[in-house]
């Protein structure tokens, strides 16, 4: 028996607009229930919407970069359904002339291959209220998200396992965060994703079963959305071995909820309860006609990707896979590590001050990298007084955390800290002798060799540091232990 | 000033030959003896009206500059939001929603310093041909109290032509402005959709929607849809400056077009019902404008024939998408006692819509179903396109079209009532302009039985109102129709 999983994604991408799709009214989280609303966002009787360019712009920025065709010419629809959180029972959309179409994105996957999962469509439209179930003889309407503007995209059935679509997830949430469409934040429901699944099935006599597609609708983090595949893989497995005639021909599509605490999914409804949406043109939007120069504009605005700039990472900098994925994580980080290389910084070596302490800080402070208080032009700066043997790697440490709030050069820091490494072979072997004339048996014991000597060495060693103030370079000085003792 | 039209008031308001405050108190103390009898009104502000006028008396006193409507008495349909007062629609269902913003023509009136004397009664929601579809109050005809004022802007209609204000305003997706300026003997225009802003003119047929000016005559009409006129950033669909810049409609409103070449459609007098009395007031105007040197064109408009089966698919499928916000949830009529939340919404709604409204909604949201849209929406779209080509066709050989606005005079109040299609008939001629979305016009040319008045319309290319203007006034010029008053025993 042979059992393939197939799965296409649905994904809504709140956009990070200033104000809302049709109305002037602010985008807001956590705000006193209906304070951003205005008499359009509101379907109060004689308003209009007017679209606002920047999410279309925004809308078709990511277009470009998931490589979808964008429509030169592209309309409104209204979608009409009867909900207490969508103030007009109509939400506003575009059905079949969607703003762009045929697209691809390249996914990661967890064995180091990648795989193109290709784009059928991605479109505008405006988000519905919330309703507030909050007593048991009524509930209340909250509008403030009524008119937010949300990118539809819908991927082709590319995906074949529950861990493919957490990864697609992911790489978009990293996608649109790096393109500056979208926060992307999961904790306030900026991207929800809803997976349309089946399986197709071989058994051992050939004979092949499709069994029914199922939408589970509304999910809101990648884990509900892998856990979700995942139980439905199982599900309809279970459910086809129990009964062959489980199949999409005898039962349709149906529409699933995703229980988080149960673990599981519970069927909603079938085909046959569908809605009749009556799409039909808005007849109070003009139809939009994007031309060159709009397009040109729009394309100009597209940024590097993060899979592109993880690549260049690796093959042009020889950064580690897991370093390069670090740094491209977020779209600041990224640019803060291209400025501080292009300020001369050694490519590993300012990785290593961005992974170990400058994203530490960050994280711990909820901020990008560069609002640490280190420009990147700094950080360059430190990590060639490493590379050029200036001060040791922990002294460099100190020297970090100095100019976490001290704005001064890096060296001025080190040398008033007297962290400069000592790497005067002269001077040193002067001290060197000293150390050497002072503690004979340890001398003896490393010309002797055997077990002694590496310990032995160290003590020599430590005993020069403590000379210098731990300012001996330990390089230098191993050089010149090798060439007295021999 | 009884028999000042719109223009000649302002001009002796301004000289200070006229006070407003007293003009409006004389409009408030006709509007208080005759309303009873017409019902025009949905609501009035007397106070605030008196107030303003006060202001405008005062500025002008003070030598400041005020606006081109300063201190006339205007009133406008129901169906335009005002932060004043109801925006009711003429429906139960908005009795009584008090709008929290001004529509873009009340802000625009205020601007131009109107005296907004009171809100008009009108078919539900503007559906209809009579006024008598008004879920809220009945409206007669001044001209004969036993019959209706036209539809569904009556209420305006009936204010003008009782003498209750100086100047109206209505809304027209079908000849909602034109038919009832036909049967009150007034002149109504319905400009070109795009012209007027709808920003806050409550919905029926979107793309057929368009607010215009009644007036006593082509001068008032002139200066009402002045005011009204040009792009608001608020409706995407209305043109901008550059494109359809407004020109002065006054300026030269009183010379007329030589030249003139007026095409006349066969089908215009083979329409069904056609009453011969309009019939001869139509071809006695033809007449008069032949004596005027214009040239008359036969020609035909081969798909006007499918224009009210394209219009009642168009406008319907529109309303109701446009009306499913009315349902009880966010504002309006909510039904008392639901018995679970569907039921807010079917209650609702059936307590709320009156049955012209149901039969509406139905027939639109049928023909927008899965199965039936290609047949039904889309084929209509298609006859709207070979009809606005019919005009295009017709305005390469002709400067205007010339026609009945009605089939027939104002018909007895309750005789079409209960047979809606025989009602939808009386837009056979006013229903393409909307299709087509050109401007067009009717004004008084005859009186049936030397008491029921008759309108003549005129149709022009998009955006020549200016034009349709021009020919009106030369129709007015040479007869006297609309000086005729009707005899208000009130």
């Amino acid at each position: 028996m042979n059992v393939q999983t197939i799965v296409g994604l649905e994904i809504h991408v709140q956009l990070a607009t200033r104000t809302k799709l049709f109305c002037g009214c602010k985008l807001g989280f956590g705000d006193p229930p209906n304070s951003n609303v205005c008499p359009v966002c509101l379907g109060l009787p004689g308003t209009l919407p007017v679209m606002n360019r920047t999410a279309y712009e925004y809308a078709v920025r990511t277009a470009l970069a998931l490589h979808c065709q964008i429509a030169r010419f592209t309309k409104w629809d209204r979608k009409g359904y009867y909900y207490p959180d969508l103030p007009k029972n109509y939400q506003i959309s575009q059905y079949d002339l969607p703003l762009s179409f045929d697209g691809h994105l390249e996914i990661p996957l967890e064995d180091g291959s990648a795989k193109t999962i290709r784009i059928l469509r991605a479109h505008l439209e405006e988000d519905a209220g919330k309703n507030l179930h909050e007593g048991l003889d009524h509930s209340r309407v909250d509008l403030n998200r009524t008119g937010t503007p949300l990118l539809e995209i819908v991927t082709q059935p590319d995906l074949s396992d529950p861990a493919e679509c957490r990864i697609l997830a992911e790489q978009l949430q990293r996608l649109v965060q790096y393109l500056g469409v979208s926060e992307a934040n999961m904790q306030e429901g900026h991207m929800r994703f809803e997976p349309n699944i089946n399986l197709h099935i071989t058994d051992d006599d050939g004979a092949e079963y499709r069994t029914p597609i199922c939408e589970v609708k509304n999910l809101n983090s990648f884990r509900a959305l892998e856990r979700s595949v995942a139980y439905e893989q199982w599900r309809q497995k279970q459910q086809w071995q129990r009964d062959h005639a489980y199949t999409q021909e005898n039962h349709g599509k149906q529409n699933r909820g995703w229980n988080d605490d149960r673990g599981e999914t519970v069927f909603q409804r079938a085909k046959e309860e569908a809605h009749d949406y009556r799409y039909f043109p808005e007849p109070d939007l003009v139809p939009i006609e994007m031309d060159d120069a709009w397009l040109a504009e729009i394309q100009a605005s597209v940024c590097e990707l993060p899979l592109a700039r993880q690549r260049r990472f690796i093959e042009h900098y020889g950064l580690s896979a897991y370093d390069a994925g670090v740094l491209t994580a977020a779209r600041s980080t990224a640019e803060f590590f291209d400025e501080a290389v292009a300020a001369r910084g050694p490519a590993k070596r300012v990785a290593n001050l961005i992974t170990q302490q400058g994203l530490k800080i960050a994280n711990e402070r909820g901020c990008a990298v560069g609002q640490i208080g280190i420009s990147a032009a700094r950080i360059g700066q430190l990590a060639q007084l490493i590379e050029d043997g200036t001060i040791n790697a922990s002294a460099a440490a100190a020297v970090f955390d100095t100019m976490l709030t001290d704005q001064r050069d890096p060296e001025t820091i080190a040398r008033e800290h007297r962290l400069i490494q000592q790497s005067d072979a002269a001077a040193l072997a002067v001290v060197l002798a000293e150390v050497l004339a002072a503690h004979p048996q340890a001398v003896a014991d490393v010309k002797a060799g055997g077990k002694k000597t590496k310990k032995a060495r160290g003590f020599l060693l430590g005993q020069v540091m403590q000379k210098t103030g731990g300012q001996a370079n330990p390089q230098i000085v191993n050089t010149l232990l090798d060439e007295s003792l021999q | 000033m009884e028999e000042c039209t719109a223009l000649q008031l302002r001009d002796g308001i301004a000289r200070g030959q006229y006070k407003s405050f007293e003009v409006t108190e004389r409009i408030f103390e006709r509007i208080e003896r005759r309303e009873a009898t017409i019902g025009a009104f949905i609501s009035t502000f007397k106070e605030e009206a008196l107030e303003k006028a006060a202001r405008v008396d005062s500025n002008i006193a003070a030598g400041r500059k005020v606006g081109s409507l300063a201190g006339v008495p205007i009133a406008i349909k129901d169906n335009l939001a005002t932060r004043f007062g109801t925006t009711t629609c003429g429906s139960k269902i908005l009795a009584n929603f008090a709008a929290p913003y001004d529509a873009h023509v009340v802000e625009k009136l205020e601007a131009a310093d109107a005296v907004i004397v009171g809100k008009c009664n009108l078919d539900e929601f503007a559906m209809g041909s009579s006024c008598e579809n008004s879920g809220l109050q009945k409206t007669v005809n001044p001209w004969d109290a036993s019959r209706v004022p036209g539809g569904s802007s009556g209420g305006s209609a009936a204010a003008l032509a009782a003498g209750m204000c100086y100047g109206a305003l209505g809304s027209d997706t079908g000849g909602s402005i034109r038919l009832p300026a036909s049967f009150c003997g007034v002149v109504g225009l319905k400009p070109t959709y795009g012209r007027v802003s709808r920003y806050g003119l409550v919905a029926y047929g979107s793309s057929l929607d368009q607010i215009g000016p009644f007036g006593r005559t082509c001068a008032d009409a002139a200066l009402l849809l002045q005011a009204i006129a040009g792009h608001d950033e608020r409706d995407s669909t209305s043109i901008g400056e550059t494109e359809a810049p407004v020109p002065d409609y006054l300026a030269d409103l009183d010379r007329p077009i030589e030249d003139l070449n007026i095409g006349v459609a066969r089908e215009f007098f083979e329409a069904e019902g056609l009453d011969p009395a309009v019939e001869r007031a139509v071809r006695e105007a033809l007449n008069i404008y032949e004596g005027m040197g214009a040239r008359l064109v036969p020609l035909s408009l081969p798909h006007m024939q499918y224009a009210i089966s394209a219009y009642y698919l168009i406008a319907t499928a529109e309303a109701s998408s446009n009306l499913a916000r009315y349902d009880g949830v966010h504002y309006g009529h909510r039904t008392g006692r639901p018995r679970d939340y569907l039921d807010v919404y079917y209650a609702s709604r059936a307590e709320g819509f009156g049955a012209e409204v149901k039969r509406r909604i139905m027939l639109g949201t049928y023909a927008l179903s899965a199965g039936y849209y290609d047949a039904y929406y889309l084929k209509a779209l298609k006859v709207r396109n070979l009809i606005r080509q019919d005009f295009q066709a017709a305005f390469e050989r002709v400067d205007a079209l010339c026609c009945p606005t009605s089939p027939e005079p104002p018909f007895k109040i309750g005789q079409k009532v209960d047979d809606p299609l025989t009602m939808y008939l009386s837009d056979i001629y006013t229903i393409s302009a909307n299709l087509a979305g050109i401007p067009a016009i009717s004004i008084p040319c005859g009186l049936a039985d030397g008491r029921l008045p008759i309108g003549l319309q005129i149709m022009t290319p998009a955006f020549t109102e200016d034009r349709i203007l021009r020919i009106a006034r030369m129709f007015e010029a040479a007869t006297d129709y609309h000086a005729r008053r009707p005899e208000l025993k009130l």
